[in-house]
């Protein structure tokens, strides 16, 4: 029907028509122009920018407060800290060197994992080949490696340092046992890290970790009391780490979904209570303020 | 700044109840909504969510005893731990480590009798090696000897490394079972002399 009205409307009204659409385009043209200037000399103007950062980063204090508190990686920080709490001679920055390093390894750790093959016979030559052929795999390797003795490291002196600050005193006392918590899942990362190569180093590592654990009181068919519970090696603790009764296949998949998947989630719930109780709990601990008696108000008498 | 948050989410929940009260019981004049204590309110029906609460919780608490129960595999893949060895005749007295590798076993013959040691050691389950020119075993994890009969004289085991169970068939063949283990407690009798733990020859 649309077309036969446009027909009948004769020429002059496709030309009138004609005529209209180059004005429009002409005008459009400017406008995309004039857009796109705006964009390249003050990008922030656009709606796109304005969608993204929501806050005018113009410098006043105000300003730099919001850009770390509307951030969604930056919003777990304080806005302000106290000057004490970044002496390194103080904090010795064990905490966030951790956390930067468990970083690291998640990401050598998920780039490992595209070569890495958790069965017997496969995950020693897997190690083999990444060491030795795989672009950039001995990088990698050596990374996660390196990275995670290291965190072992700074986790215990994390902790060395809060306690000679006293930073597990009142309000501190439940993110003090947080901090074990995670201290503790750091060390099951390590231990689990550990059997994955499948080498006779870990193999015998894990033999003697399991078998520590097959002495555990109650739980353990080695340990006081296991025994007369009714624990064998058929059922006890020790059985549910490896999967079986020897260091075999089971114990080296279970190792690795451990290692991969599990023990970092609950990491990182652990890690995120932790990162916000600091704040929560008055920041990162500084030196004790000193008060003089003098300075000490007396009770007001109403 | 503490006190002043405090503050306002404990105004806001007993406004809430209030607010509750008034809706869910209009006809109650004998009780005033307000409690004396904040966030109490006697005229709320709750067992209901109390009920609701009790699935939740009862379904959670299901669901850990299966997931605990999961890490218990019914059945294993792993090697037999009863298998045939050959003849007594097989073996020359002293230590035989022809099966170790495949078993973790050795084969030991005395004079009158024949018994199997399980090659794990009683301190933390390495398996030990056989140096035969100091006639002792030893672990190479923590460095426990044992001499020739297995019996612990050096480092940290606590105790003689455990024997297999040994008979022979129908045929005269040795038949060894290692999920069946005759030890030296520490601090106990031995259980080497048992019928089971050896094979006169």
């Amino acid at each position: 029907m649309a077309d036969e009205q446009n027909t009948q409307g004769g020429k002059k009204g496709l030309a009138v028509l004609l005529e209209e659409a180059r004005e429009n385009a002409k005008a459009l043209k400017g406008r995309a122009r004039e857009e796109l200037e705006t964009t390249l000399k003050q990008p922030e103007k656009t709606q796109l920018y304005k969608s993204i950062f929501r806050v005018k980063h113009d410098d006043s204090e105000r300003s730099r407060a919001l850009g770390v508190l509307t951030n969604v990686f930056l919003h777990l920080h304080p806005a302000k800290i106290n000057r004490d709490a970044v002496r390194y001679s103080y904090t010795w920055g064990m905490g966030g060197i951790s956390f930067y390093l468990f970083i690291v390894l998640t990401i050598t750790g998920v780039l490992l994992m595209f070569y890495y093959h958790p069965t017997k016979g496969q995950a020693y030559r897997d190690i083999v080949y990444l060491m030795s052929d795989v672009p950039f795999g001995s990088l990698l390797r050596n990374m996660h490696r390196w990275a995670a003795h290291l965190m072992i490291i700074t986790v215990w002196l994390h902790m060395f340092r809060v306690f000679l600050t006293g930073s597990y005193k009142k309000p501190r006392e439940f993110n003090w046992c947080v901090g074990v918590i995670l201290l503790v899942l750091t060390m099951l990362l390590s231990f689990t890290g550990y059997l994955l190569p499948d080498d006779q180093l870990g193999f015998w590592a894990v033999t003697v970790g399991t078998s520590m654990a097959n002495a555990t009181p109650l739980l353990g068919a080695g340990g006081p009391l296991g025994p007369q519970l009714g624990m064998t090696n058929y059922n006890d603790v020790r059985f549910a780490l490896l999967g079986g009764s020897i260091v075999d296949a089971n114990a080296l998949l279970r190792s690795y979904i451990w290692h991969c998947v599990a023990i970092p989630l609950i990491g990182s719930v652990f890690m995120g209570v932790h990162f916000w109780r600091v704040r929560k709990d008055g920041g990162i601990s500084g030196p004790a303020p000193v008060m003089l008696e003098s300075e000490i108000k007396s009770e007001r008498k109403f | 700044m503490s006190s002043a948050d405090h503050a306002r989410p404990q105004v806001a929940a007993q406004s809430l109840s209030l607010v509750v009260a008034e809706s869910s019981k209009p006809a109650a004049p004998a009780k005033p909504a307000a409690s004396a204590v904040p966030g109490e309110n006697p005229g709320v029906n709750k067992l209901r969510r109390r009920v609701v609460w009790s699935c939740v919780w009862g379904f959670l608490a299901a669901n850990l005893l299966m997931f605990l129960r999961y890490f218990f595999p019914r059945t294993l893949f792993e090697p037999s731990t009863i298998f045939k060895i050959g003849y007594p005749s097989d073996f020359q007295p002293g230590v035989d480590e022809r099966f170790k590798a495949q078993y973790r076993i050795w084969v030991i013959r005395e004079a009158d009798r024949l018994f199997v040691i399980y090659g794990r050691c009683t301190h933390l389950g390495c398996t030990p090696d056989w140096k035969p020119s100091e006639h002792k075993f030893k672990c190479p994890c923590h460095g426990s000897g044992y001499t020739a009969e297995g019996i612990n004289f050096e480092g940290p085991a606590p105790r003689p490394m455990d024997r297999a169970h040994v008979e022979l068939d129908a045929e005269g063949q040795i038949v060894v079972d290692t999920s069946r283990l005759y030890s030296w407690p520490k601090g106990g009798g031995d259980h080497f002399n048992d019928p089971g733990a050896y094979i006169n020859v």
